[in-house]
């Protein structure tokens, strides 16, 4: 396998972890806009200690996660108490503070970054993304997703159902924090090199898009939702010059004509978000969608019975 | 086991200036089927909301089948047997018509483990929840999702979600507004067929045929102060009632002719 294929499939694996790290807090109704901080902690964490311990790499990424974990239930409890913009908000200064103090703190590298000892090719982040992958698939299965998914659409109904808004909000922003932690320990050993500016708000903000624009309905939207915008812009990068090329014929044009700029490609990529949301506001995957999908496959199923 | 199952005394309610509910006590006896009526504003669903737990009264005990449970919180009530429905649908949109019946059992996990343990086809909570609706003649729609169905059958699922908790007593908030009068007499008809398994009905509603047929008591409520507490039969010849609903001058008239 090529090396840049190899590179995009890192990429992609540590983005459908990440996206479904702030998937599990928006999918109980926490607007989620502090990614990046727990990305960097996962791989700070983990980058410190493989550099200062004589672990494996995994205990390293198992510790970067577990902290990630710790420190997102330590951020639950006060945020428990804000709503709507007041909680993106705060998750967002969240972010901001992570940032801050690595940038601030000397042995961390500061702002100069810090290079990692230790490597992954791109088969055990792809492994981990399976297994993250399977274990929110089975999670929303359960009782707790069902909770979970009961208070995003209605806490006071769920709080009279019986149902513990606290625990199940403090737990799912603390188990997707770990995620998002786990997606920073394979970031760092993926590029061997940290630095406090890769974690910007930024990334928070595409990781937030991927979940929303994928769906938060169903445990589909976030692989979904990383997937196109992990994809799409390495395809504009191969498609693009030969688009402009053959528009350029259209007209007559017969010399070569210069590639276009890179930051066309972001054009593009703002363009389809906006049309995403206002086509599909609730995610490209949809509760019914997916219903529906099941039904005509059951139909096809029982049509084959019938011709038999 | 007492006979009386839900006794309110000396509750009172106020939002800033405005005392919405006022000394109110009453008695709802253990298997009774009573309803709570008064004009709009007279505080009805704030009675509600405060034996539910979602309010806290400023003076008064709510106890609920012997027990006082004015300082225990809403999620706690339903594990004790108090389900509700709401005056304007409440049901979850975007979980099926089985999910939120599931959820409606909530009140009855156990252990951690119950929270973990995946709700597939055939898992004892899935299987249950689906008996129930067939039970109550409602099996046509259990994948569904809920934002899809008709207003009358969202209604009907709201009372069988409240009813999945197991409840002694089954509070409903306007179960009847907006539903034509072959679906209020099935719901009559479901509510019976509710109460004849012993549980408690306490219901608040405007249509008073319905109310009449299917509840032989009733407390009326005017301006959050408690003004009548009987029988429904002759609720609307009571006078205080009558200038409740009609205004002074009316129920002075009206009274002369049934005078």
């Amino acid at each position: 396998m090529s090396g840049y294929m190899a590179g995009i499939i890192s990429i992609l694996a540590i983005n459908v972890i990440f996206a479904y790290g702030i998937f599990l807090s928006v999918a109980s109704g926490q607007l989620n806009l502090g990614g990046a901080g727990f990305q960097a902690l996962g791989a700070y964490a983990a980058a410190m200690i493989s550099a200062n311990y004589d672990l494996p790499l995994f205990a390293a990424m198992l510790a970067g996660m577990v902290i990630a974990g710790l420190i997102g239930v330590a951020l639950a409890f006060p945020i428990l108490r804000t709503k709507g913009v007041y909680l993106v908000l705060a998750t967002f200064a969240f972010a901001e503070v992570v940032a801050g103090v690595i940038i601030n703190t000397e042995f961390l590298g500061g702002a100069m970054g810090l290079s990692v000892p230790g490597y992954v090719d791109w088969q055990p982040p792809a492994i981990a993304a399976v297994l993250v992958c399977l274990f929110v698939f089975y999670l929303m299965s359960t009782r707790f997703g069902l909770a979970m998914r009961a208070i995003h659409d209605d806490e006071d109904v769920s709080d009279l159902m019986g149902v513990s808004i606290r625990n199940v909000k403090v737990v799912a922003f603390g188990v997707g924090a770990a995620l998002a932690g786990l997606s920073g320990a394979f970031y760092a050993f993926s590029f061997g090199f940290v630095e406090v500016q890769s974690f910007n708000a930024l990334v928070s903000i595409y990781v937030l898009l991927y979940v929303l624009l994928g769906g938060t309905q169903t445990p589909w939207g976030p692989l979904v939702g990383a997937a196109f915008f992990t994809l799409l812009p390495e395809l504009l990068r191969e498609l693009l010059p030969a688009i402009t090329q053959g528009v350029a014929n259209i007209f007559g044009a017969t010399a070569d004509v210069a590639p276009p700029d890179e930051s066309w490609r972001f054009v593009i990529l703002g363009v389809l978000a906006v049309v995403m949301m206002a086509v599909r506001p609730e995610g490209v995957v949809t509760r019914t969608m997916v219903e529906r999908l099941r039904f005509r496959r059951n139909r096809n199923k029982t049509l084959e019975e019938v011709a038999q | 086991m007492t006979e009386t199952i839900l006794k309110l005394t000396n509750l009172s309610k106020g939002f800033g200036g405005v005392q919405v509910i006022d000394d109110c006590s009453f008695d709802v006896p253990r298997g009774a089927r009573m309803a709570l009526i008064g004009p709009n504003g007279a505080g009805k669903t704030t009675i509600f909301n405060l034996m539910s737990g979602v309010y806290t009264p400023d003076t008064g005990r709510v106890i609920f089948d012997g027990e006082d449970i004015t300082d225990i919180p809403s999620r706690m009530r339903v594990r004790r047997g108090m389900a509700r429905s709401f005056q304007n649908i409440r049901l979850m949109p975007h979980l099926s018509v089985v999910e939120n019946i599931m959820l409606g059992q909530h009140a009855q996990v156990g252990s951690p483990l119950d929270m973990v343990t995946p709700l597939l086809k055939r898992s004892r909570w899935r299987r249950e929840a689906e008996a129930l609706l067939a039970d109550m003649d409602m099996e046509s729609y259990p994948g569904e999702v809920v934002a899809t169905l008709p207003y009358g059958v969202r209604k009907k699922i709201e009372v069988v979600r409240a009813l999945a908790s197991r409840p002694k007593m089954l509070m409903l908030d306007e179960p009847a507004a907006g539903l034509n009068p072959s679906e209020t007499a099935a719901l009559r008809d479901f509510l019976v067929q509710i109460s004849e398994t012993g549980v408690t009905i306490l219901i608040v509603e405007h249509d008073m045929s319905l109310v009449r047929s299917l509840c032989d008591r009733a407390v009326v409520l005017n301006f959050g102060r408690l003004i009548y507490d009987g029988s429904t039969k002759e609720v609307q010849h009571d006078p205080q009632v009558l200038e409740a609903y009609l205004g002074s001058r009316h129920a002075e008239a009206k009274g002369e002719v049934h005078a």
